[in-house]
């Protein structure tokens, strides 16, 4: 028994992995969150929000490396972020303006509200793979380890080694830093709060004159640039794929009905739940249960509960138990 | 006589189909308390609203010191000086009680610390719990956070849609005293009230309506020893 060596490659296997993935869904589904409390729709156009603002960053960054321009041991990505965010937020607000205004205005049922957004979901999908195609896009550069296995095993002597990823630790650090600012800024803001208020109660919200445009455009900015984030941490971390992306949709949405939808903690607990959920199914134990268990009950095979391809299903699987026995989620959002 | 300070003069119309008001007239005077009565379905809270800008109008018109303000927004009526605190979901239940008085001074871009301590000496209870969700308080807690957030604005006029609707016989006096204290500031106060009896019994001025009508308008009193008023509307 070696519990030492269980534990690292536990954490090389599941938990470093499961947290930048976890960290990846918590900032989709709060873009989820937001839309939902604020507009009062589910949004399914998000996925490909996530995909359209990657595209911008990775033009970005194409271009930055062709002129030379790199950011050193960090990725050349979080420099053409900023216009990915820009170009989202001009999307988001455009689509706006010219489609979901209409129903606003005419009062639409959030299920239609759905529906267009699934229509505006299609019309991302298409001008996504008409510019950047369908294939696989790398662009990630800079330094690719913050620590290697390698490393790992000659600083410690053990045997198994445990990687870190620069991009997993990015993942997290942008994460906890967009999250910080965002709590802030609901919370302690004039505009934030004005957009709390108007998620709690629009009627009330209205009569304190508090400004519904003003509020639907924040509210798009933010998911916007929270998609963008999103979408490049993940593709930073494994690779953009125009379809991956649009299957986010799914591991997002049920990150935050999890944590109750409308509420933004709920969304990163949920993120968390979903991600590490996903990876310890479809890890194989194998490795970590050998130095667990005494020899003459290792495990011969993969000790796999299901197969990697089937990892949707693990979101699938916990989105219908929550909305079966729990509907309003874990922190008790608005039930759907 | 002087135009009263507020008034919603011949007002005829519903939410769109069949009218709801019928000729209806209803005032407040500077810093004095009106009271609407009547039975249920009688047009209350829609000849309220209908001051507030919250339904068209088909005829009539609406005055605030003599201004016609019968095409403004109830946006705009909170700019020009009218609170209006609803009967259900009046306050903002997931934000804190300071957060919902916040909101309330939202058009304000002035400091607004003073009207804040105000509103905390008018309901200290508020200030021991101005840091706790408004939706964890108590019915007749929550109805001084929606006044409260009403008050912030500094209006001329409060509307008030049946404050005191489900909530105890001994928080209702004391609530009708708070209401009696800010009409002594020079408030304007025009309510909407079940609770008959106890409301005419501050009222200045009283309105009974019936059908979207005018059947009984007289001062408190007036109305409260009027035989036909005590037998058909408060129960003898």
């Amino acid at each position: 028994m070696d519990f030492l060596n269980a534990l690292i490659a536990f954490l090389n296997f599941v938990f470093v992995p499961g947290l930048a993935y976890g960290a990846q869904l918590a900032l989709g589904a709060l873009g989820i969150t937001l839309i939902y409390g604020i507009l009062r729709f589910s949004n399914f156009a998000h996925g490909d929000t996530m995909a359209f603002g990657t595209m911008v960053t990775i033009y970005t960054t194409w271009g930055l490396q062709a002129a030379g321009i790199t950011l050193g041991v960090l990725p050349t990505a979080l420099l053409g972020l900023p216009v990915g965010i820009a170009a989202t937020a001009f999307l988001t607000l455009a689509t706006d303006r010219i489609i979901y205004k209409f129903y606003r205005k005419n009062k639409a049922l959030p299920t239609v509200l759905v529906m267009v957004s699934m229509g505006v979901m299609f019309v991302l999908n298409g001008i996504v793979r008409l510019f950047i195609g369908v294939e696989e896009q790398n662009f990630a550069d800079g330094e690719r380890f913050l620590i290697s296995t390698g490393d790992f095993k000659a600083m410690t002597g053990l045997a198994e080694g445990l990687a870190i990823k620069s991009t997993q630790a990015i993942t997290v650090i942008v994460a906890v830093l967009v999250v910080t600012w965002l709590f802030w800024f609901l919370q302690k803001t004039r505009t934030g709060k004005s957009m709390r208020a108007f998620s709690d109660n629009e009627e009330l919200a209205l009569l304190s004159s508090i400004n519904p445009d003003r509020v639907v455009q924040m509210t798009w900015i933010i998911a916007a640039a929270l998609a963008t984030i999103a979408g490049v941490l993940y593709g930073l971390d494994k690779s953009f794929k125009p379809f991956t992306y649009f299957q986010l949709l799914l591991p997002i949405f049920a990150a935050a009905i999890v944590g109750g939808l409308g509420n933004p903690l709920g969304a990163i607990a949920g993120g968390f739940i979903i991600a590490f959920s996903e990876v310890t199914v479809t890890y194989a134990w194998t490795k970590v249960l050998t130095y667990v268990l005494p020899e003459s009950m290792a495990p011969k095979n993969l000790i796999q509960l299901i197969s990697t391809d089937y990892k949707l299903a693990v979101s699938f699987v916990i989105l219908i138990l929550v909305l079966l026995f729990m509907p309003t989620g874990l922190f008790k959002g608005k039930s759907v | 006589m002087a135009e009263p300070f507020l008034i919603g003069e011949a007002m005829t119309g519903g939410y769109g189909g069949a009218d709801i008001l019928h000729d209806c007239t209803i005032s407040v005077e500077k810093g004095q308390i009106a009271v609407i009565v009547g039975p249920n379905g009688a047009g209350k809270s829609t000849a309220m609203k209908a001051m507030f800008g919250m339904l068209k109008l088909r005829t009539g018109h609406v005055r605030l010191a003599g201004e016609n303000i019968t095409a403004l927004s109830p946006q705009d009526r909170v700019a020009k000086g009218m609170g209006f605190v609803p009967q259900t979901h009046n306050i903002f239940t997931s934000m804190t009680v300071e957060e919902n008085l916040e909101m309330g001074a939202f058009i304000r871009r002035d400091d607004f610390a003073d009207t804040l301590a105000q509103v905390y000496d008018l309901f200290p209870i508020l200030k021991q719990k101005r840091f706790q969700p408004a939706g964890e308080l108590s019915g007749g807690q929550r109805q001084q956070v929606a006044v409260g957030r009403a008050l912030m604005t500094q209006p001329k006029v409060l509307m008030l849609d049946e404050p005191t609707a489900g909530i105890s016989p001994i928080i209702m006096g004391e609530l009708f005293e708070r209401i009696i204290e800010i009409a002594r500031t020079g408030i304007s106060i025009m309510m909407v009230e079940q609770n008959a009896r106890q409301a005419l019994d501050i009222a200045d001025k009283g309105y009974v309506l019936v059908q979207g009508s005018n059947r009984f308008t007289g001062t408190g009193t007036t109305l409260l020893a009027n035989p036909e008023v005590r037998r058909s509307f408060l129960g003898g």
